[in-house]
């Protein structure tokens, strides 16, 4: 395995078969093996191919309103009175969160390799929502399995992946949520190889997953790179950004990941507590293990069975985490931090009211970190918070949470 | 191969199965059960019946809370097999246990590789040769990610049995091949367990050009559920894989508390036999 003082870079990314040291891989059945070579090879092909990038490009521009601006939130700033705080509005894409920017690139490469079917699998909604959306924009068939438990709690969205000509199939196995979502769907592309195309929307799952959505996510931190940059005149001291399979954070993170001097919080669920036994910090409180087609951190028993996660969030309600961040937190580049259920849901009141933005509740566990952090930090000090998405889909929760009636 | 895991393959039970099968111009019939479905006790009654109801080759689940390639037959028993906290130790307790009478029938462990991997490959692997395993298969360990396991096999004279399926091109067949040892297990769907009907046609197909990459047996399964289909599937190949419709048997007599009908084991063993009629009367 490669250790950190033997790699002068921290974006190396993969060796040849898809590991970050001792985390990734393709631990998958033989069935789906062939498939996710070549769609390795169509991806690569892609991302080297000027056409590929001058649509995305537009697409970016045109279709999901990027770039997303760079924020100075000063009312925050003063209610923390240390550290100066920027804001990543990724909630202001089209679709209301960066799952856009990867869903733009993979149907782009869904497209490329001939598929006509889509399926995806989502917990908060927000990834079914963006996936429905480029489905309805590129003309293809859609299925998006969402847990029965999570269809519950984001009926917005459910409703808007309908709207969106998609079909919403319910998963009741299991504990109802992501991880559930996600073995129909790796069951469903099993037994549709032919026409279908798994459109994954975190930084999980086999190679080139991982891979290739932090790919589609990077220009959330090369945008923050330049637009700190015209602002500051100089790199942030400081990110934060949620981590539920870590999609939203690796964009952030890894344009700065050599910039040593930068540092960097991934903030787990920790729901109830990482000591209650109730929560989806798998690196906080999970140890390594092998699910859905890679191995990294998971929420497991003494027998390696996995366990349920839980989180108010529905987007962070997953045992495990992408594999380049269980590589970042084993190297010790990137500090892994846990928020309860409560803070967050503290956070998303208190930015509502302080900046008149409503975060999702995923972001709302980044900017409850605040709290611990920009207190105590000089004032010239620069910490940039992804909002990766915006919490109209979690007002009937935060409602409930708060014993108030809709 | 080697010469030496050539003498260690020709030694094996499972070799020694087949080559005694061959000699009865008989194809085998290898059955899958899941560890402790429904109960403990009752998983070591049909595990027992086996051999003589006509099991050729024994396969036995290793539950896992997250079975991806598994179909509502499979997750179910599984689902039933995890309420008796079913651990790794309990799957090996049992089969030591049936080699105390039982020498010739070869056992194959099957499963996902997280409660492996969790165990520890190689004490997995030293514990499961001492209780008497013969081959283990692996659903989520391609070729490219076995080594790690396969290293502790290979040592313990344990078989990794690898899976081909409808999707395996020609230019993966020989890097899977080339560590297969006992059997070869053909995925006769692309698909999960016990969903689609195996088709006769494309399992002939796909016999001819495996059979142009390797010299071990050949063992069809996913999709094979009555008698006849058996039979069918056996005219092509070495071994017929039966699971999801013996796990059916199971579930039909076990009531919603997972208590199982005390005759159950019967019922099981009595479609065993039936399926071994099926498999037993041809050869490829």
């Amino acid at each position: 395995m490669a250790l950190a003082e033997n790699r002068n870079t921290y974006r190396a990314g993969v060796d040849e078969n898809g590991h970050f040291g001792l985390f990734g891989g393709r631990y998958v059945a033989e069935t789906l093996m062939p498939l996710i070579l070549s769609l390795e090879k169509a991806y690569n092909a892609a991302k080297d191919d000027p056409k590929f990038k001058a649509e995305l490009a537009y697409l970016h521009t045109h279709y999901a309103g990027r770039p997303s601006p760079l924020y100075f939130a000063e009312h925050l700033t003063q209610h923390f009175g240390g550290a100066k705080i920027y804001l990543k509005r990724e909630d202001l894409n089209h679709t209301g969160s960066h799952k856009i920017n990867n869903c733009l690139g993979q149907i782009l490469v869904a497209r490329r390799m001939g598929k006509t079917r889509i399926i995806a699998e989502t917990g908060a909604g927000s990834h079914g929502v963006a996936t429905a959306t480029v489905c309805a924009r590129f003309g293809m068939q859609c299925v998006v399995y969402m847990g029965a438990k999570d269809m519950e709690r984001q009926k917005p969205n459910v409703f808007r992946m309908r709207l969106l000509g998609a079909e919403v199939r319910p998963v009741e196995k299991g504990s109802g949520t992501l991880k559930d979502a996600l073995n129909e769907a790796l069951r469903d592309w099993v037994a549709n190889v032919d026409n279908t195309y798994y459109l994954i929307g975190t930084v999980a799952g086999p190679h080139p997953y991982p891979t290739m959505v932090r790919d589609f996510q990077l220009i959330i931190g090369e945008e923050t790179r330049r637009q700190l940059h015209e602002a500051e005149g100089r790199l942030p001291d400081s990110l934060i950004a949620a981590v539920g399979g870590g999609s939203n954070a690796i964009g952030l993170f890894h344009p700065f990941l050599d910039d040593l001097s930068v540092k960097i919080y991934g903030v787990e669920a920790a729901g109830k507590g990482v000591n209650s036994g109730e929560h989806a910090a798998s690196i906080g409180g999970g140890s390594p293990g092998v699910l859905h087609g890679n191995r990294t951190y998971l929420l497991q028993d003494d027998g390696g069975q996995i366990q349920d996660a839980h989180s108010i969030s529905a987007g962070l309600d997953y045992p495990g985490v992408g594999p380049e961040h269980a590589w970042l937190h084993f190297q010790g580049r990137v500090a892994y931090v846990p928020v309860t259920d409560d803070e967050a849901l503290k956070a998303f009141e208190l930015c509502s009211r302080l900046e008149g933005i409503i975060p999702a509740l995923e972001s709302a566990h980044a900017l409850a970190y605040l709290e611990t952090l920009a207190p105590n930090l000089p004032k010239d000090h620069l910490t940039v918070v992804n909002l990766s998405g915006r919490g109209d889909k979690d007002v009937v929760t935060v409602a409930d949470a708060m014993g108030a009636k809709l | 191969m080697s010469l030496l895991s050539e003498r260690a393959h020709e030694s094996s039970r499972i070799a020694q199965r087949f080559a005694h099968l061959k000699k009865n111009k008989r194809s085998a019939l290898v059955t899958f059960i899941t560890a402790n479905d429904p109960t403990p006790d009752m998983f070591r009654q049909i595990l027992e019946g086996l051999p003589s109801a006509g099991s050729d080759i024994i396969e036995i689940g290793i539950p896992f809370s997250d079975p991806m390639a598994d179909g509502p037959a499979i997750q179910a028993s599984i689902q039933r097999a995890l309420k008796h906290n079913t651990k790794i130790k309990d799957v090996l307790a049992a089969v030591k246990d049936f080699r105390e009478t039982e020498q010739d029938t070869p056992v194959v462990l099957m499963g996902y590789y997280n409660p492996i991997y969790h165990y520890g490959p190689q004490e997995f692997a030293q514990e499961a040769s001492s209780a008497g395993v013969d081959g283990v298969i692996v659903v989520d360990l391609p070729p490219e990610e076995a080594e790690e396991l396969d290293v502790h096999l290979r040592a313990n004279h344990i078989q990794m049995i690898f899976l081909t399926s409808p999707t395996s091109t020609d230019e993966r067949l020989p890097a899977i091949l080339a560590n297969a040892r006992g059997f070869i297990y053909h995925v006769a769907i692309a698909g999960i367990t016990g969903t689609k009907l195996a088709d006769e046609r494309l399992v002939k197909d796909a016999m001819k050009r495996l059979r142009q990459h390797t010299l071990l047996p050949i063992a069809v399964g996913f999709g094979i559920k009555t008698p006849e289909q058996a039979r069918a599937i056996a005219a092509h190949s070495d071994a017929v894989v039966v699971g999801s419709a013996i796990v059916d048997v199971i579930a039909q007599g076990t009531d919603v508390d997972g208590k199982p009908d005390p005759t159950l084991s019967v019922k099981v063993l009595d479609f065993v036999k039936s399926m071994a009629t099926g498999v037993h009367g041809v050869w490829p």
